[in-house]
């Protein structure tokens, strides 16, 4: 191809021939570009994922400690029908539901608010506020309320000076979510886990109340529906997909963390602990990646029925 | 979803309120007793406010260590996280071609799925492949998940500018590099700025994965995790938490309102 | 002498649907040339074609005789004034029409000046350091234009500018647009849905349909000899009488045009004039536009006819909906079309 005087300029330069030589062959552009993230990515993460899933197969040799790599079953077996496993589990998803929930209830009034009767400026102070806890540091959030959950601090003042220290002392006293103090109960971490996902749920909401057409509430009282009536029958439907996209969040936020338990919480033991011991003192890498397997399996079950509700359109 | 003709009820406003104090509480209760004079800040309200345990917290060595291994840390995974995110942005901007579907969900995961998983993974990994632990494992995990977030910004961005805008440049006598010097990068500049100071924030405060590939080496998030055990050493560790609160928001913010300008200019 | 652009057998699809197929034409040096067709018929994939936005898949595109099938776009000597403008939005008016001189190399100061001479010429010439969010939908479109120019191209592609313009705007620029092109002398190749401006702009068009290029012809030839159905409908509005009815009236075994200017509602009681066909119908409906009246008739056959007359006519027939009328027009003015076939 020779270039020619006349309707074609004269090329010059190497950055001309690499450009030229780029637009004749889009592909190989585009490998170019694509090829040194895909394969960091590829090796990096996705590899390591495989890697995981693979030594959930192998197991651990109880004598020497070692892990023994042959395909086997024996170490999902242990997951699932040692009782004291299958009760961490059920824990684990137990206080996610109850968390998932909680979030939900708190997030929607303020959610509401800040689509419905926030004015523009308001509205942007709003976003910033729920925000900002969201970019606070995670480790900083969850020391700050072991610190007010602690037995002589801010929570206990707090509750005594409004006289409702006997309260607090019943709701500890409740066998099995209760204990101790609030800084090493099911109740502390419950408190724990629904502050820290708050603004995750918070956002997605408002997002869907947002998309709301204020034409369909007109409508709605246009068509002789009462405020309680246009609320139920409109705007929750409508909202429902962001609630159920928040909950994605929360859902596997709670079933995969490891510190919230460690630092405020009771003895029993959540998943991303086991996980986390196991591969620590005791070595045990498959039983690990069995007991990680679990989240990522219950996330895609859940995903799967939340993706129903239109979550997906509400991400 | 606004009307003009109802106003929230005074239940609501307080519903709203309640629901924010709620939010924010926690951290001003740090930021309050790193200045308290008690040494076992738990007593709620603080007897008194100093400035000491400051000076202790710049005295110990310890501390700067952890702070200067996070700072290394961040800064490298920042840096390969803005190299391979924008690449994979530009790549996968405007093309089409099987398998991109894929692609892009497999570049959601590490921030879909829990931190935890991200962790096991890596370690596992990094065990069956005997390579030890330390510094460049620790970049290795954040650089991971810096790229997903520098990609997001970058894609994001780059899918609102229109494509007639370097077919323009070419049209006029541009090659590609051209095209990408005086038309593609300075528009991109403010995305790459906010993602490289997103990626920066969120690897100095990340506490998850790196607990599993740290090894031996103590950045300052896993330096507070040791602390939260040992209850004679808590005002020193409130102020360090006070320094990350600091060296982590201000970034994000940062970036928060770069990402806005851009989006109202254009 | 050689076309200013020529192609020759071209195609291009986009997966399994034929944007371009295979389409051959040329375009006259100094030509005002336009591309007409509704959206999807391939006008506009043509013109990027030619920019060199898009590789054909076969065939080949020359410009002045030398083929730049796989020519980069800024190799070749062609300029582009895009649909949604595409003014840089981090630069000034005066860095953006500068930007062609810049990328090869032209000194700052020299080029500033060009360009502000090019600004002249559009009528924008104190608009320089402002920024393209500042300006409103025609100063953009002139700033593009002057960018374009900037370079003297051989030939300037316009792909649907005048699209956002309002109407009074958009027929300014019409009579600019002409008169710019004949000061230049430049080839335009410019792309558009709107027949009304490919006709009162072009020194030959090219319609559009599905991919094909259904007839190339000045505008009054298109006007008055369309091809076939398509163009007759697209091009003017004419009415398209299908074979049955033009067999049963003219012994015709194919659809033909006829327009509705030349066709009138005769007044009860009239004869006809030797020469002319009747048909008859009820009128359908009607539309007052100012200085004409259309009014729709529906044969027998359900066949719907567009009547055109000026307003001030009179002693013509009734028009109210659902009278019973004839309609008249002169055998001359009936245009055989090709027969259609799927």
């Amino acid at each position: 191809m020779i270039a020619a005087r006349g309707a074609v300029a004269a090329a010059g330069g190497w950055s001309r021939s690499l450009s030229s030589f780029f637009y004749r062959r889009p592909n190989a552009y585009l490998l170019l570009l694509l090829i040194p993230p895909l394969l960091w990515f590829g090796t990096v993460y996705l590899g390591s994922l495989l890697s995981l899933l693979l030594q959930s197969f192998y197991s651990i040799n109880d004598f020497t400690a070692e892990v023994v790599r042959e395909p086997t079953l024996a170490t999902y077996k242990q997951l699932i029908t040692q009782p004291a496993h299958v009760d961490i589990v059920l824990r684990t998803t137990t206080m996610a539901i109850a968390v998932t929930i909680a979030c939900a209830c708190i997030a929607f009034p303020v959610a509401y608010y800040m689509a419905r009767y926030a004015s523009p400026r308001l509205k942007t102070f709003f976003y910033i506020a729920v925000l900002l806890p969201m970019w606070t540091s995670y480790l900083v959030k969850v020391y700050a309320w072991r610190l007010i959950l602690a037995k002589s601090g801010m929570l206990t003042w707090l509750l005594d000076t409004l006289g409702l220290g006997p309260a607090l002392d019943a709701a500890l006293s409740t066998p099995v979510i209760g204990g101790p103090t609030l800084a090493s109960s099911y109740i502390g971490m419950f408190i724990v886990f629904v502050y820290m996902w708050l603004p995750y749920m918070i956002l997605p909401i408002h997002a869907a109340l947002e998309r709301v057409p204020r034409s369909l509430i007109q409508a709605s009282a246009d068509l002789g529906a009462k405020p309680g009536q246009t609320f139920r029958n409109v705007i929750l439907p409508l909202a429902f997909p962001g609630v159920a996209a928040g909950s994605v969040f929360t859902f596997s936020l709670t079933l995969g963390d490891y510190i919230i338990p460690g630092v405020v919480g009771a003895p029993g033991y959540f998943i991303g602990m086991m996980v986390y011991q196991q591969q620590g003192t005791a070595g045990n890498i498959p039983l690990a990646a069995a007991f990680s397997v679990v989240p990522i399996v219950v996330i895609a079950i859940y995903l799967t029925i939340v993706k129903r509700f239109g979550a997906f359109d509400a991400l | 979803m606004r009307s003009s003709f109802d106003r929230p009820t005074i239940l609501h406003r307080v519903a709203a309120a309640g629901g924010l104090v709620f939010m924010h509480f926690p951290v001003f209760i740090i930021v309050l007793y790193a200045f308290t004079t008690e040494d076992r800040t738990y007593q709620f309200p603080p007897p008194g406010l100093t400035t000491h345990w400051f000076e202790v917290a710049f005295a110990r060595n310890d501390v700067w260590s952890a702070l200067g291994l996070s700072l290394a840390v961040a800064t490298c995974a920042t840096l390969a996280a803005l190299m391979l995110g924008s690449l994979a942005a530009l790549g996968l901007a405007r093309s089409r071609f099987w398998g991109k579907e894929a692609i892009t969900l497999a570049l959601i995961l590490p921030i879909a799925l829990p931190g935890i998983i991200t962790g096991i993974s890596l370690l596992a990994a990094l065990k069956l492949a005997k390579v030890e632990l330390g510094f460049w494992t620790i970049v290795l995990g954040h650089a991971t998940f810096c790229l997903v977030i520098v990609y997001n910004n970058v894609i994001a961005r780059l899918r609102r500018i229109p494509r007639s805008l370097s077919e323009a440049s070419m049209d006029l006598g541009a090659d590609g590099l051209q095209t990408l010097r005086y038309v593609v990068l300075p528009q991109l500049a403010s995305a790459l700025l906010a993602g490289g100071m997103l990626a920066f924030a969120l690897s100095f405060d990340e506490i998850i994965v790196t607990l599993f590939t740290a090894g031996h080496q103590k950045t300052l998030p896993i330096w507070i995790y040791d602390q939260l055990f040992r209850p004679r050493e808590r005002p020193l560790t409130n102020v360090v938490a006070v320094m990350v609160i600091l060296i982590t928001m201000l970034p994000i913010i940062a970036a928060y309102r770069l990402t806005r300008s851009t989006e109202e200019r254009s | 002498m050689t076309a200013a652009i020529e192609f020759r057998k071209v195609t291009r699809s986009f997966g399994s649907v034929r944007a371009v197929d295979d389409v051959s034409l040329e375009v006259a040096a100094g030509e005002f040339f336009s591309m007409l067709g509704p959206s999807g018929s391939g006008k506009t994939t043509c013109l990027r074609l030619v920019a060199g936005f898009e590789l054909p898949a076969s065939g080949q595109i020359l410009l002045d005789g030398v083929d730049v099938s796989d020519v980069p776009p800024y190799d070749r000597d062609v300029n582009t004034v895009f649909q949604d403008y595409a003014l840089f939005p981090h630069m000034s008016v005066v860095d953006n029409v500068a930007y062609g001189l810049r990328v090869r190399g032209v000194a700052g100061d020299e080029r500033r000046r060009r360009a502000h001479e090019m600004l002249a010429l559009v009528k924008l010439a104190d608009f320089g350091e402002r920024r393209p969010n500042q300006l409103s939908g025609g100063q953009r479109q002139r700033v593009a234009l002057a960018r374009a120019l900037i370079n003297r191209p051989k030939v300037l592609l316009l792909d649907e500018p005048l699209g956002a313009l309002d109407l009074k705007l958009r027929e300014a620029m019409q009579i600019e647009l002409k008169g710019l092109q004949r000061e230049l002398g430049i080839t335009f190749v410019f792309v558009t849905h709107d027949q009304g401006e490919a006709l009162s702009m072009s020194d030959r068009v090219a319609v559009f349909d599905r991919g094909r290029i259904v007839q190339v012809d000045t505008p009054r030839g298109l006007y008055s000899r369309p091809r076939n159905s398509f163009v007759a409908e697209f091009v003017g509005g004419a009415n398209v009488l299908s074979p049955k009815l033009a067999a049963s009236l003219l012994g015709i075994a194919k659809p033909v045009a006829v327009r509705p200017e030349q066709m009138r509602i005769m007044s009860d009681g009239a004869t006809a004039e030797p020469g002319w066909v009747i048909c008859s119908g009820t009128v359908a409906d009607s539309q007052y536009h100012g200085a004409t009246l259309r009014v729709q008739v529906r044969t027998g056959d359900g066949e719907l006819l567009t009547v055109a007359r000026p307003e001030s006519g009179n002693g013509e027939g009734a028009t109210r909906t659902g009278s019973t009328v004839r309609v008249a027009w002169p055998r001359a003015s009936v245009v055989e079309l090709e027969a259609e076939h799927a």
